[in-house]
């Protein structure tokens, strides 16, 4: 009897801390955050330690080296080519997924019969586990039998002797990488870009009508620029998916066709040189390149986020 | 005629291309499951439909005389701890971040979600260091330690937007009524947040059957491979790719996720635009 009496104010006591708000927000939220230090801030910092030793796959251990990585790489040509393909893809396969699904978000905007089917095949790009379905684009471009070049041939648009090489043609190699990965961000795009004109109130669409603002002037100068904040997030959100994507070439290309490797990227260049050939602390440099993109799209949300706070 | 019909018009001619478009390569995978094996190589067979008729043999293959099924256990071992993990982690952190910390939270979730942008192509050399040193390398743990990395910060980012629609009143009438802050969490918070725990562990289990870049690197044998890995590595017989199974293969775990992602979708979209759009 008498414990339980000491017990219970001890209780009351622990109860009345977890009661101040602080306290109980701390206790909620650092296993999370320790987490994510642990996993990602930690790898991070050790990522840039590595690359400034020649440390390896094998050994684990290296020396401090200095800036020698970066400055190895900064005049490797096969360097200067994977930044420049990674600008390349990026950039080309967003202006894709911008037209399109702006378009397609437009036209998913009105009800009709059918929609959410429809809405249902636009989204499986997104919803389907990428590693899984680029196995079925790597049989579609598959050379003498596969269902694209059938079809080109039935239509006579290519020979059926010489067929196009999709993934073994430096340039065509690069046009299907690009087209891949438009395939799989349009989706994402279309469902944001859904939420954002969803979210423009009716009296903005009546003022418009009243004002006698239709059709391309109505996109133009009413649609857009409320459109933009949103627009701008799902661009953000695509250069990130782009630039740092490596399934999507490794799985078709492997950053080929030999010779050129017109598809090798900063991603697929460094696991090369980091896991292939063993040059951990290379390969580490290597792709702390993709560290000021992160850093620029980081300062746009930051902007957003901003921005939603005043408005 | 009325303008509401020529939208409408409009809008079948625009989506539906589109539509079809970007679903065609799960019609071609479909296809091919159940094609026959010698039909691939066979010019006279459309690719778009069956010449000899739809078979079960691929499946049978897939199932009979490769690792499929040892992929799908390491996969849903894999999930299953990854969503364990995000679970304890990540409602209580968004329900923190939502309700009781202000400005600092604010700040906090704003940086919880940045860490979300960090790549896995950005963080797997030294991970594989540390996996490495841990002497975890080909095992499924070293999977189950870091996927969370990237689980738990979207998660935390989908849970706060998710409590933030939660009307404060219903807390405030526990409250009011004398329950603790924590008996208010247990009673009144966690019973309304299933719906977001739900989409917590479909989301997670997505991530986890889209990454690849840890598990091409971590895991060696084909063994320890998961599906994102071993269908891409391991199904090939002599020097050609066994298409038939590997469309299955692929197939299998798509389908569901991809019925499951549809229905869940407005809470993705508003987790990515972190409750602004409601």
């Amino acid at each position: 009897v008498e414990a339980a009496a000491v017990a219970r104010p001890r209780a009351r006591r622990w109860g009345n801390v977890l009661e101040r708000q602080g306290v109980l927000a701390s206790v909620l939220i650092s296993p999370a955050v320790i987490f994510i230090a642990a996993l990602v801030a930690g790898p991070l910092a050790l990522s840039v330690y590595l690359s400034f030793t020649n440390a390896t796959a094998g050994s684990l251990t290296g020396d401090w080296v200095g800036t020698e990585n970066f400055r190895h790489e900064w005049s490797n040509q096969s360097f200067q080519d994977a930044a420049w393909h990674t600008f390349v893809f990026t950039v080309l396969s967003q202006v894709v997924v911008l037209l399109v699904a702006g378009l397609l978000a437009h036209a998913l905007l009105r009800s009709f019969r059918g929609r959410w089917f429809l809405r249902f095949l636009i989204i499986l790009p997104w919803a389907a586990p990428l590693p899984l379905s680029l196995m079925g684009w790597k049989w579609m471009f598959d050379t003498s039998y596969s269902i694209i070049n059938w079809t080109l041939e039935k239509f006579g648009l290519v020979s059926k002797i010489d067929p196009p090489q999709w993934l073994a043609e430096p340039k065509l190699a690069m046009g299907s990488v690009i087209a891949v990965h438009a395939w799989r961000i349009i989706p994402f795009a279309v469902v944001i870009f859904l939420a954002g004109l969803a979210s423009i109130p009716k009296e903005v669409d009546d003022a418009a009508a009243i004002d006698g603002a239709t059709g391309l002037r109505k996109f133009a100068f009413v649609t857009l620029p409320l459109q933009l904040p949103i627009a701008t997030v799902a661009l953000l959100f695509g250069i990130v998916f782009t630039a740092t994507d490596m399934a999507v070439v490794y799985i078709l290309t492997q950053g080929g066709p030999p010779p050129s490797f017109s598809t090798e990227m900063i991603t697929t260049w460094s696991y090369k040189t980091g896991i292939e050939s063993g040059s951990l602390g290379p390969g580490a440099a290597i792709s702390l390149a993709l560290l000021p993109v992160l850093a620029v799209v980081a300062i746009g949300m930051l902007v957003f986020a901003r921005k939603r706070e005043v408005a | 005629m009325s303008s509401g019909f020529k939208d409408k018009t409009l809008s079948y001619l625009i989506v539906g291309p589109f539509a079809i478009l970007l679903a065609f390569p799960f019609y071609v995978m479909v296809i091919t499951a159940f094609k026959n094996g010698t039909e691939f190589y066979d010019a006279t067979a459309s690719p778009y439909w069956f010449k000899n008729g739809p078979t079960l043999d691929n499946a049978r293959y897939l199932f009979d005389n490769t690792p499929y099924t040892t992929w799908l256990k390491n996969t849903a071992i894999i999930g299953v701890a990854v969503v364990g993990i995000t679970l304890l982690l990540a409602p209580p952190a968004g329900y923190a971040l939502a309700r009781l910390s202000g400005r600092v939270g604010q700040s906090l979730g704003v940086g919880i979600f940045l860490t979300y942008l960090v790549p896995p192509t950005l963080l797997f050399l030294p991970l594989f260091w540390v996996i490495n040193k841990l002497h975890l390398q080909d095992r499924l743990l070293a999977l189950i330690l870091v996927y969370p990395s990237f689980t738990v910060p979207f998660s935390t980012w989908l849970m706060m937007g998710f409590f933030k629609t939660i009307p404060q009143e219903l807390e405030d009438a526990a409250r009011v009524d004398g329950a603790s802050r924590l008996k208010t969490l247990f009673r009144v918070i966690i019973p309304i947040s299933l719906p977001g725990v739900l989409t917590v562990v479909i989301f997670s289990f997505s991530l986890v059957l889209n990454e690849f870049v840890y598990a091409f690197t971590f895991i060696s044998s084909t063994a320890h491979r998961t599906l994102s890995t071993g269908v891409y590595t391991d199904l090939i017989r002599g020097d050609l790719p066994e298409w038939g199974a590997i469309m299955v293969a692929a197939l299998i775990p798509s389908i569901p996720l991809a019925l499951l992602y549809n229905t869940f979708l407005d809470r993705f979209i508003a987790g990515f635009t972190g409750g602004a759009f409601r």
